[in-house]
């Protein structure tokens, strides 16, 4: 056992140190860390993308016949640890993260050959059309319908909580084609080109001020029948298999221990007065960094598993629930630490690029918003509580 | 980078799982649990012979040369079957001492005999009014024409009752006065005016206070050469804090397998208990922290060498989170086991309270993230 890196890994580490120097401008870090939302603006994610593109790292979870790096297990931790702790910005993860292992998993060649390479040139931008306001964590009820007429799907019903809708010029959804004797079954997975007429795009704004996710709406929808992603009423089966990329893209200790350490930073500052003085904080922050630590070593264990071939299991459940939870503490901390200037609203969006003086230290800006908006990460990519029955079913047999 | 268990490693924890699955049973729980020795010199005996004694001494002294990770692989066993031998005192912080610390004669004279099971040891290092600062020490060592004279009072000792020699924390007074200095001494457990309190240890075995109330030492008893031992003395504890932590990993996840078939079998309102949600969702807790506890007692493992300042942290991030994960799910799998779980005609209450032991051992949560947190700031 060895918790260091070889030769080889620390030469790849010096590898992506050097090509995050060299592309990662000021400006999208600044506008990263002034992002209090879950996901970048595109202007700045997909500026990123290009050049991850341009190198050969577009995709980095994707097999190499479709142009992902062949990296191993621990140089994707290295890679994604390198780059959290650079703080650059989020891609379009619903392209690269989410449709497109699907599409590679299960969609026809002529998908492949037209959405794989736009989603790494970030030519696409992708949401994601699961959720609906009466199919939450149930999400298989989902009633969206398509229709088959000819060699086309008319599509009619609503999506909600889409993230970045109003940025994307695609959408990959679930639908019902059928009613069968289960609810998951008469599913299927569908590619919908946003500019279709038809579709209306309503903004949802979260409890921190920000516009990231939206209703859509499907009236008359017209799909050729050829964006159907493998059969017809499988797709419960392929969505599912999205959501564990979802949950278990497994690499989130890095981003977790940055937000740690700007809140302590804030801490240690005589911004904050030296919250850290209070002993109070101070063990809050050791609690936290520790369960950090513990974290960051599961992932590296499952890292470790999957060197050699193993299947983690239901652990990508344990993973996003104490990611998730973790991120909330972290957060909650950040509140607490700048005190009196969690008083104040910043309304303007983007806040990199506020035309006026506000009214507290630029670090403290994102605090509140991220506290608030936060909430969100025990929500989506099923709740908590799903999780738990996840937790409950697959590892312990109950 | 990799967390995967050698071959090697894979054996040990196979033998180690095996000798505590067919020896290590309830019965004899129950029956060291009344034991007035609380630990089997038989089953002390066949440790010797599977070479686990020998593990962490170095190979020139008769031993295996092990580090912490298969250390930590027998405690997780251990843990599973309530051991109660005297083995980390002994191996894990005995032979840590006297490896760090002592002359090669010391070294020569000791590590063979603890690999072989002929030598015994126990560390009297804490103190009632130092709680658990590791660095306050108010026995004395006053240097003699002949040796030294050791005054003070030492308590919880772990399995000092057990030891043939004990090793004692001092302040090194010399003709000029208090010197500053921490020194430890081998202490024989049959030294006139050494007087041992004996008690039976919450959760198994034992521990001891110990009087020393004018303890003659020859010269040579002091270990090493008189260098302040209290870096040795953190470093050594902090090891078997990770040790501790493996075991403490390996007792969680029993309670929860135990814990897990009981509501799979008791039934209420005419189904499984474990068909309830709100019992599941208490498993699924129970099994994330234990997760998380395995994780950070192979990271204090895996970190017992490395720089001091990061060792520490460590070794008190993962005292602290196992601390805590412990009580957890300790506590809801006596909530878990009903009224039953109260009881000791069930065994969850011994491994309960052998968590409750480990928590409060060399500091409970609240004391490591403290410390954590305060080398947090020296880092």
């Amino acid at each position: 056992m060895d918790l260091t890196f070889n030769a080889e890994e620390r030469a790849f580490q010096s590898e992506v140190r050097g090509f995050i120097a060299k592309n990662l401008t000021e400006e999208m870090k600044r506008a990263t860390a002034l992002t209090p939302s879950v996901f970048s603006d595109p202007d700045i994610g997909m500026a990123w993308q290009r050049a991850l593109h341009k190198q050969g790292w577009g995709a980095p979870g994707w097999p190499v016949e479709y142009g992902g790096p062949a990296w191993t297990p621990a140089q994707r931790w290295i890679f994604e640890t390198e780059s959290a702790r650079a703080g650059v910005p989020n891609v379009n993860v619903m392209g690269v993260k989410m449709v497109g292992p699907v599409i590679i998993g299960f969609g026809s060649p002529e998908q492949k050959n037209f959405y794989l390479p736009r989603i790494l040139s970030g030519e696409d931008y992708w949401c994601q059309g699961y959720s609906e306001p009466g199919s939450g964590s149930d999400l298989s009820s989902l009633k969206t319908r398509a229709v088959r007429d000819g060699d086309d799907y008319i599509i009619n019903g609503t999506k909600i909580w889409t993230t970045h809708a109003h940025h994307a010029n695609r959408m990959f959804a679930l639908v019902r084609t059928s009613d069968g004797p289960r609810q998951q079954d008469g599913i299927s997975f569908i590619l919908i080109d946003m500019k279709t007429p038809g579709i209306k795009t309503r903004p949802i704004l979260t409890i921190g001020g920000d516009h990231e996710v939206n209703q859509v709406f499907f009236d008359d929808v017209r799909v050729p029948v050829a964006n159907r992603v493998g059969e017809e009423g499988k797709g419960w089966t392929y969505g599912k298999y999205l959501l564990e990329f979802e949950r278990g893209s497994g690499i989130a200790s890095a981003k977790l221990r940055e937000g740690l350490k700007a809140i302590a930073d804030l801490a240690a500052s005589d911004l904050t007065g030296r919250a850290i003085d209070s002993a109070d904080i101070a063990t809050r922050i050791s609690e936290v960094e520790v369960d950090i630590d513990a974290l960051e070593m599961t992932e590296l264990r499952v890292l470790s598993a999957l060197q050699t071939g193993q299947n983690p299991g239901a652990v990508s459940s344990i993973l996003k629930l104490r990611n998730s939870e973790i991120r909330q503490a972290v957060t909650r901390l950040g509140v607490d630490v700048i005190g009196h200037d969690a008083l104040a609203v910043e309304p303007m969006r983007p806040l990199y690029r506020l035309n006026h003086e506000p009214a507290i230290p630029e670090d403290m800006l994102t605090v509140v918003p991220e506290y608030l908006n936060g909430r969100a990460y025990t929500i989506f990519g099923g709740t908590s509580e799903i999780q738990r029955d996840i937790i409950a079913k697959m590892m312990l047999g109950i | 980078m990799d967390l995967n268990l050698s071959d090697e490693q894979r054996l040990l924890r196979e033998s180690a799982e095996r000798f505590v699955a067919e020896s290590y049973d309830a019965d004899h729980r129950r029956k060291m649990a009344n034991d007035p020795l609380g630990y089997s010199p038989a089953v002390w005996k066949q440790f010797a012979e599977l070479g686990w004694l020998a593990l962490p001494v170095a190979e020139e002294f008769g031993g295996l040369g092990g580090g912490a990770v298969e250390i930590g692989i027998l405690m997780e066993a251990f843990g599973r079957g309530l051991v109660s031998e005297p083995y980390v005192a002994t191996v894990v912080l005995g032979a840590a001492l006297i490896d760090r610390c002592g002359r090669p004669a010391q070294k020569q004279a000791s590590l063979p005999k603890i690999a072989d099971g002929s030598l015994k040891l126990a560390f009297a290092h804490s103190e009632r009014a130092a709680r658990f600062d590791l660095a306050k020490v108010a026995t004395v060592a006053n240097k003699t024409a002949q040796g030294w004279r050791l005054a003070g009072n030492k308590i919880a000792v772990l399995d000092g009752h057990a030891a043939d020699e004990i090793i004692v924390s001092a302040h090194l007074h010399d003709h000029h006065g208090p010197s500053g200095r921490i020194g430890l001494f081998l202490v024989p457990a049959t030294a006139p005016s050494l007087i041992i309190s004996d008690y039976p240890r919450l959760g198994g075995g034992h521990a001891c206070n110990i009087e020393l109330s004018d303890v003659h030492l020859p010269e040579d008893a002091l270990l090493g050469d008189g260098h302040d031992a209290l870096p040795a003395i953190e470093w050594a504890v902090d090891r078997a804090m990770a040790a501790l932590g493996a075991e403490a990993v390996g007792i969680m996840q029993t309670l929860l397998d135990t814990t897990l078939e009981y509501t799979k079998i008791r039934k209420q309102f005419g189904r499984p208990l474990s068909a309830n949600q709100v019992i599941r969702h208490r498993l699924a807790d129970m099994a994330m922290q234990v997760d998380e506890a395995r994780s950070m007692a192979l990271r204090a493992a895996l970190k017992v060498d490395v720089a001091p300042v990061e060792r520490a942290r460590a070794a008190s991030g993962a005292k602290a989170k196992i601390g805590k994960c412990a009580r957890f799910v300790g506590e809801q799998s006596i909530q878990l086991h009903g009224g039953m779980g109260v009881t000791e005609e069930l065994e969850v209450g011994a491994y309960f309270k052998r968590l409750v032991a480990f928590d409060t051992l060399f500091g409970g949560s609240a004391h490591h993230y403290a410390r954590h947190a305060q080398l947090g700031r020296t880092a």
